[in-house]
């Protein structure tokens, strides 16, 4: 018998099988690779909802999907399940609607929207403004049970459990915009485990609508540059001025290399190690010597059991903010030193906006096709560099270099820190 | 590091806020110390829903800085304040050594919406021709900038890092019940296998919240008249009673405990989970599986139950007819619905079922009957180990097996 296929701590290797995507460049890989690596903005004026009164007007949303009614977890739901889908095509595990391991979703927090409010207090409208007793008697007459389910928290991962027949209780999760790398987190910690052979590590959101965008207006975190929209996203530029909000789901499918071996799959990249560490500084602003990212960066880095010299590509998370590209950059700075200016990074979100609850794991799935492709995707909209953060962060057109490592990061709200190396398969 | 070899996974604080009181000494004063008090209850606040009223709470205590205070909802003070009283029960609140590496995974809803704003925007939205603009224009200019900061669900984790510096990592799992009862079962998961040895858990619930009563009140989940005890209102059509609770916990591996000198309230032994469409029958089903993997680790006689059971129906029914045919496996249940006397708690009901076992457990005794049903018997004696549930009330099934902890004599203190 062959051994077990142990990494340097004497764990199951964790290796990547199945990916599927889905974001404002289209459904599926080779759309979306097609569209990354020509460096064609998925970006555009926002259709879904009227946009007057706001100062941001763009978004990278997906409106190619039909549904009957339009709701963020409606479409959270749509866009998990063609990635999902997708993902388990290419890994051929299991069979129809029954997924082998364990289910791990990054999803957005749902709450009642705006129609659904509407529409009861309508229904309870009576000529003096309804009170909070009527409104919920209102809500308990009417006919609204599929609302209450729809908004629930645990409600996409039901879905999905359902649909693919995934193991056991789905775990649903929210780190803010590092969601999805803790959703992959979850998984390869569970194979180390020895629980299960595999997992399908799922990240969503669908939440481009009103009142979200104003909310991240109200924070000033969104571009404002709606003109043109593409051009709106442009990290580690000298004149970025706020994140672009978008859609977009990644799926994983995630095993050991023993069993993935063993039913003889492609593997498409091995997950070697993550890291994570929480910023107690403030609710929206890293500390400023970016210690807790550089933690998260050197916890990746040691679970992995690799230097950071070892590392042939970053992707950032690079969101465009001010704050963000700024601390990201120091932090590598540390952890990097000479070597970062030499070391190729780009940002995802350039192209395709930021998916928010879905971005780390959009983001590893990219970063899994450079290293399997050896072509790396440019950050656009790269014409002013900061000159305050030199790095080569692959101007404005791909580039072919051959890439076997990649550090991939996510951050958020909330003192959310999560990276992920991400390597070629060990052979 | 996943060594092969399992490390048991200890209780070694505990922090508790209900409508009861604060604390383990309280809630066992209140719940088990020969006699059990009358649930507290608000009637009128939210009438006709009754609602079982957080107990007046000095916050400032746990969450000194102003500042901190007012960038908070309600909800995420409860849980920042208790998660505080868990740390300091451990004896690690204020010493990085522990902080800094801890873990954290918390169960969490969003936070409050501004009532009155969207009481504006509903009743003048409809008379409006131009609606959606009318929503931009007045969310854009009403909303306090930062009560998105007060609502997001990991922001409770967030201000918790700030607050009490727990910096090793911060997840925040959401999905209602299941959310608490999956925080459980990946931190003993995660410290069984090596991959932490201090892990903060919990979660917190605000029951005096307009926004969240309408959203289970679409569902027709709630109790809408006057208050009865969890497993008399089946008869008429069963419902929930909300209760405002925090529960955290501190779970350690025993020897990270040992090496710093801790004592555990009690082993949590396993955490198991499922889910189902729930056709009838099949939570049961899950139930079942659940009992028998955690065979050989329950002796048949006396068995003490803390039944996170919501009061919807029909998962209530089905869960106390699951726990009633335990008798046929040999088991003489003896139940407490942890919500007659907290209320629903959602997020926070299962860490607060194994908050209440864990101080059960520490007291060797189990708690006087919660209410006048035949199915909450007395049980007398020590009852050594006890089984948790949650049932969600849309979805999920949770258990868990608490035990009593034999404290190694040489760590007791003045060796």
């Amino acid at each position: 018998m062959a051994r077990a296929m142990r990494d340097g701590n004497g764990r199951p290797v964790v290796v990547v099988t199945g990916i599927g995507i889905v974001t404002s460049l289209g459904r599926g890989m080779a759309d979306n690779w097609a569209g990354l690596t020509a460096g064609r903005s998925g970006v555009h004026e926002i259709k879904r909802f009227p946009t007057d009164g706001l100062s941001t007007r763009i978004a990278g949303t997906i409106d190619d999907f039909a549904l009957d009614k339009i709701s963020a977890p409606g479409l959270a739901k749509a866009f998990a399940a063609e990635a999902v889908t997708e993902a388990i095509s290419q890994s051929g595990i299991g069979s129809a609607a029954s997924f082998p391991g364990p289910l791990f979703l990054a999803t957005p927090p749902a709450e009642v929207e705006w129609p659904t409010r509407i529409e009861v207090y309508e229904s309870a409208r009576n000529g003096s403004p309804v009170t909070q007793p009527q409104l919920k008697q209102a809500a308990r007459r009417g006919s609204f049970e599929d609302r209450h389910a729809l908004f629930l928290f645990g409600q996409v991962g039901e879905y999905l459990a359902d649909k693919f027949g995934t193991r056991g209780q789905p775990v649903s999760l929210s780190t803010a915009c590092a969601s999805g790398g803790t959703a992959i987190q979850l998984g390869v910690e569970a194979i180390r485990r020895g629980e299960t052979d595999s997992a399908l590590c799922v990240a969503t959101d669908g939440s481009v609508h009103a009142e979200s965008l104003i909310r991240f207006s109200l924070l000033s975190a969104l571009s404002t540059r709606n003109e043109p929209p593409e051009a709106a996203a442009r990290p580690f530029s000298k004149d970025r001025d706020g994140f672009v909000m978008a859609e977009g789901s990644a799926a994983l499918v995630l095993e050991s290399y023993d069993a993935a071996k063993a039913r003889g799959a492609k593997i498409l990249g091995v997950v070697r190690g993550c890291g994570e560490r929480a910023d107690n500084f403030h609710r929206t602003r890293s500390t400023p010597d970016g210690t807790p990212i550089i933690g998260a960066i050197q916890n990746a880095l040691d679970d992995a059991c690799v230097e950071p010299g070892q590392i042939d590509y970053i992707n950032a998370h690079g969101t465009s903010t001010p704050e963000n590209d700024k601390i990201e950059y120091l932090s590598l700075a540390t952890v990097f030193g000479d070597r970062l200016a030499g070391t190729p990074i780009s940002s995802n979100k350039s192209i395709v906006g930021h998916t928010l609850t879905a971005a780390g794991a959009v983001e590893a799935a990219f970063s899994l096709m450079t290293i399997e492709t050896g072509t790396i995707p440019p950050t656009i909209n790269y014409d002013t560099p900061d000159p305050d953060m030199p790095l080569d962060v692959v101007p404005n057109e791909k580039r072919d270099a051959p890439v076997n490592m990649v550090l991939s990061n996510s951050f958020g709200f909330g003192g959310q820190n999560v990276c992920l190396v991400l390597s070629a398969e060990p052979a | 590091m996943d060594t092969r070899h399992e490390e048991e996974v200890w209780i070694t604080g505990i922090g508790l806020v209900s409508s009861l009181g604060e604390g383990c000494e309280e809630h066992w004063h209140h719940l088990g110390n020969g006699k059990c008090r009358e649930p507290v209850i608000d009637a009128q606040s939210f009438a006709p829903y009754a609602v079982h009223p957080l107990v007046e709470v000095d916050f400032s205590s746990q969450i000194p800085k102003r500042g901190d205070l007012r960038q908070m909802g309600p909800w995420q003070r409860l849980g920042t304040y208790t998660a505080g009283l868990a740390l300091s029960d451990a004896g690690i609140a204020g010493d990085h050594t522990y902080l800094d590496k801890m873990d954290m995974i918390i169960a969490a809803d969003g936070g409050e919406r501004d009532m009155e704003v969207d009481g504006k925007i509903l009743e003048d939205i409809g008379k409006r021709n131009d609606p959606e603009v009318f929503l931009n224009e007045t969310l854009s200019t009403e909303l306090r900038p930062t009560l998105f900061l007060s609502q997001l669900p990991n922001l409770m984790s967030g201000n918790i890092s700030i607050v009490h510096k727990v910096c090793g990592s911060s997840r925040t799992f959401m999905g209602e019940e299941m959310a608490g009862v999956s925080a459980a079962q990946i931190a003993v998961q995660k410290i069984r296998h090596g991959q932490s040895e201090l892990c903060l858990i919990g979660g917190a619930y605000s029951a005096e919240r307009d926004d969240m009563q309408f959203m289970f009140e679409l569902g027709k989940c709630l109790w809408p008249g006057e208050f009865e005890p969890l497993w008399e209102r089946k008869t008429k059509g069963g419902g929930i009673v909300n209760g405002s609770v925090g529960a955290f916990l501190v779970l350690e591996s025993r020897s990270h405990a040992l090496n710093r000198g801790a004592t555990a309230y009690a082993r949590l032994t396993e955490v198991l989970s499922d889910r189902c469409n729930r056709a009838p029958g099949k939570a049961t089903a899950n139930a079942e599986k659940q009992i028998d993997a955690l065979n050989g680790r329950l002796e048949p006689g006396p068995l003490a139950v803390l039944s996170g059971a919501c009061g919807a129906e029909p998962a209530t029914g089905e869960e106390r007819a699951f726990l009633e045919g335990l008798s046929e496996k040999g088991f003489e249940v003896s139940a407490r619905a942890v919500s007659t006397m907290l209320g629903h708690a959602v997020e926070a009901q299962f860490p607060a079922g194994l908050a209440l076992a864990a101080i059960a457990a520490s007291k060797k005794h189990f708690f006087e009957p919660f209410g006048p049903s035949d199915f909450e018997k007395p049980l007398t004696g020590n009852p050594e180990r006890i089984l948790v549930t949650s049932w969600g009330h849309w979805r999920g099934e949770g258990m868990a097996l608490v035990e009593s902890v034999q404290q190694p004599a040489t760590h007791m203190a003045g060796e």
